[in-house]
């Protein structure tokens, strides 16, 4: 079972991530404190899921230098799960097909995980609240868990899995990518559902839309591998009107 | 309950099926195989002349055939150092409570007195050589369903015998079929009366106890037109240093309009050979279903067939193998069309772990004039580690042009981004595992029984715990 805080920071500190040798996160510096939603942008290769996956403890990079704490402790040592028992999560921008395996029963599996004792009945009440707020109809939960389900489809089952989880600090990968408007109103809703003084976000996006109706507290850009700027809700208005090469110039000349 | 249940899990196949009782054998023919050893089996059974010369034949058959020089490694076995016929008890008993103790308390651990009261039309089981028990519902017998051991079988229905025995797997088809018809014994007879539908399976067990023995029973079954009925197999044996030798034959009659399901779970222990000839023949209309898991054993070599001898006759064969360290699965499926508008599905999925081989080894045939015919053919393996192994040798044989063929095949390593996904939401590595191996087999686990589903899905759970260092 989890342990419960009422809050929990989670920071990153001087993070150096490599792949195959190649640096891809040169010194990254985020700390998220639970209540916070905090927003990731940044141009395409600029290292926002390479972070979100070393987060979530993916052993396909090699951790060069830097620490991520959660609540004071290094997690690095961490397997993915023991992560995600500690209350962190990952909704992932490609979210995996597992043929056979029932997308109900895994919800069931992770209810179980989140509440030990609670019966089929609670289980089916609380799926049935949740399949509504993120419009992931019901015959879904008979199905393979993502086979042949649209973009649109898996992003909304991975936030179905987060609402089961209820996690303390949950990284979204591109979520709001191939959702159409309604959709994307819906999910920011499921999302916005969990706000509370002890969770906290970091949502990944290329796009103003979703922070619209998330309303973060901080905006970040990433490019080339660090925080190139770090600002106000206001931040991601004025990127869209000037593109992200504005940025570069300000960093190269700052 | 729960905590039952994570003990079950916990244990592991010694503590579970591998455990054995005293040998107490009423009487036994000495190791090794010979002309006297084979009519001492006839003599102890007071058979027919006929079966003893049947016999006979198909020892000189045994002899003079090669070993199969394909599928396994066969150079171990060892013929004069088994015993080819234990008799554990006297004679059959119809309440488990005249079933000898030690015997008995070898089923109740099994499972099967339990799974009789709750969902079986009948149960039969055999320790070694013989049936120690055998009952039929009695709703069932009332509606004319015959379901005995073999050997008795043979007393009461010499006709049928007569008829059908070794006449859709005769004793020249290989040479273990020929060992097989030389000294079988026990098994399960099964005759459904034209129309009768019997909806709870019944259910064989198949067990050996003592070191060096091999189990040889005889499984013949006729469905009677328009009949229907599911068939359920299972089998275990303690573990030993030494090698055990099953090489049981199945024929399987399913007449015009009937339905025939047999399901296995064979999880014989790591020093058991499985050396099996199973094969039915559909007429008209019938269809034939081999529901066939393979879990255990050291090597199996077993392809269930169907004849598909009429006319919109149909062949469903799916199966599992699992193959762990010192394992060798090659196992597979034959479909022979001999009929026009017959049709076929053969899935096969196979895993391999810790340095295991699964083999899949395939034939279809349509035979020429055979015009409509259906078939679709996927064998799915996975491998858990660099050190397993998987080889497909499908071969097929299509004599006619105006048919529909599909066929697929994948090989592939487990996904790690699979793996860590699962990882991601909470699960162990050896959960997620287990989790991603039973939605690779669960077109196949969808197929059994509920509670032998589970059942499946806890051994292979245990596999994966095994799995992770």
């Amino acid at each position: 079972m989890r342990e419960e805080f009422l809050m929990s920071t989670l920071e990153i500190k001087d993070l150096h991530v490599s792949a195959g040798g190649k640096p891809i996160l040169k010194g990254i510096n985020l700390t998220i404190k639970s209540g916070e939603v905090h927003a990731l942008m940044g141009p395409n290769g600029s290292g926002k899921s390479t972070l979100s996956h070393v987060i979530a403890g993916d052993s396909g990079y090699e951790i060069v230098k830097g620490d991520i704490l959660l609540d004071n402790k290094s997690i690095l040592k961490m397997s993915p799960d023991e992560r995600a028992k500690a209350g962190l999560f990952l909704a992932f921008q490609h979210p995996i097909e597992i043929p056979g395996v029932n997308l109900g029963s895994l919800l069931f599996t992770l209810y179980k995980s989140r509440h030990p004792d609670a019966k089929a009945v609670q289980f089916h009440k609380d799926l049935a609240e949740y399949l509504q707020k993120t419009g992931v109809t019901h015959a879904f939960t008979e199905r393979s868990l993502n086979v042949g389900l649209s973009g649109g489809e898996k992003k909304r089952v991975e936030i179905l899995q987060m609402l089961m989880l209820k996690p303390k600090v949950a990284i979204m990968d591109e979520t709001d990518s191939g959702l159409d408007i309604d959709s994307l109103k819906a999910i920011a809703n499921a999302i916005n559902s969990l706000r509370s003084p002890e969770f906290s976000a970091l949502v990944i996006t290329h796009y103003n839309r979703i922070l619209e109706y998330l309303k973060p507290d901080f905006v970040h850009v990433l490019m080339d591998g660090k925080i190139a700027m770090s600002g106000g809700p206001n931040l991601p208005g004025e990127l869209e009107s000037k593109g992200y090469s504005w940025l570069n110039e300000a960093v190269v000349n700052g | 309950m729960a905590n039952q249940e994570l003990k079950s899990l916990n244990e592991g196949y010694e503590e579970r099926f591998g455990f054995h009782d005293e040998e107490k054998p009423v009487f036994k023919t000495p190791k090794g195989l010979s002309e006297d050893v084979v009519r001492e089996i006839s003599k102890q059974k007071k058979e027919p002349i006929w079966m003893m010369d049947l016999r006979l034949k198909a020892l000189k058959i045994f002899e003079s055939k090669k070993m199969p020089d394909w599928g396994g490694n066969l150079k171990n076995i060892n013929f004069d150092n088994i015993t080819y016929y234990f008799k554990p008890n006297e004679k059959i008993e119809k309440s488990w409570d005249d079933v000898p103790e030690d015997i008995k308390k070898t089923f109740d651990r099994l499972g099967i007195p339990e799974a009789e009261k709750k969902f079986l039309g009948g149960v039969g089981a055999q320790y070694e050589s013989e049936t120690v028990y055998h009952n039929l519902r009695e709703d069932l017998a009332k509606q004319g369903v015959v379901f005995l051991d073999t050997d008795t079988a043979l007393k009461e229905y010499p006709e049928l015998f007569k008829k059908y025995f070794g006449k859709i797997v005769p004793a020249g088809d290989n040479k273990f079929a020929a060992l097989n018809t030389a000294v079988w014994s026990g098994g399960s007879f099964i005759y459904i009366p034209p129309g009768v539908k019997v909806t709870a399976p019944l259910q064989a067990y198949f067990r050996i106890n003592a070191k060096n023995v091999g189990q040889f029973e005889r499984t013949l079954i006729i469905v009677d037109k328009d009949a229907s009925i599911t068939y359920i197999e299972g089998c275990t044996a303690p573990v030993y240093s030494t090698d055990s030798l099953h090489s049981a034959v199945v024929e399987v009659v399913a007449l015009p309009g009937s339905f025939v399901r047999y399901v296995t779970i064979q999880n014989w222990s790591s020093n058991v050979y499985n050396l099996v000839t199973k094969r039915a023949i559909a007429e008209e209309n019938a269809t034939v279903e081999w529901i066939d898991g393979n879990l255990g054993s050291k090597l199996t070599m077993k392809y269930p067939s169907v004849f598909l001898k009429g006319e919109g006759s149909k062949a469903n064969i799916l199966s599992i193998a699992y193959a762990g360290k010192g394992q060798h699965q090659d196992a597979g499926a034959k479909v022979l069309h001999f009929a026009k508008n017959t049709q076929s599905r053969i899935i096969s999925k196979s895993v391999s772990k810790d340095g295991g081989r699964t083999s899949y080894r395939g034939l279809l045939r349509v035979a020429k004039g055979c015009t409509g015919v259906k078939s679709h053919v996927q064998c799915d393996a996975l491998m858990l580690d660099d050190n397993s192994r998987s080889d497909t040798y499908p071969t097929m044989k299509i004599e006619e042009q105006n048919v529909s063929i599909g066929h697929e095949a994948t090989a592939g390593k487990i996904n790690d981004d699979q793996i860590f996904y699962l990882m991601s939401r909470g699960m162990k590595e050896s959960e997620a595992l287990a989790m991603i191996v039973l939605g690779f087999i669960e077109e196949f686990t969808k197929e059994l029984p509920m509670e032998y589903a589970v059942e499946l899905n806890k051994l292979i759970q245990l596999e994966m715990e095994g799995s992770i260092a």
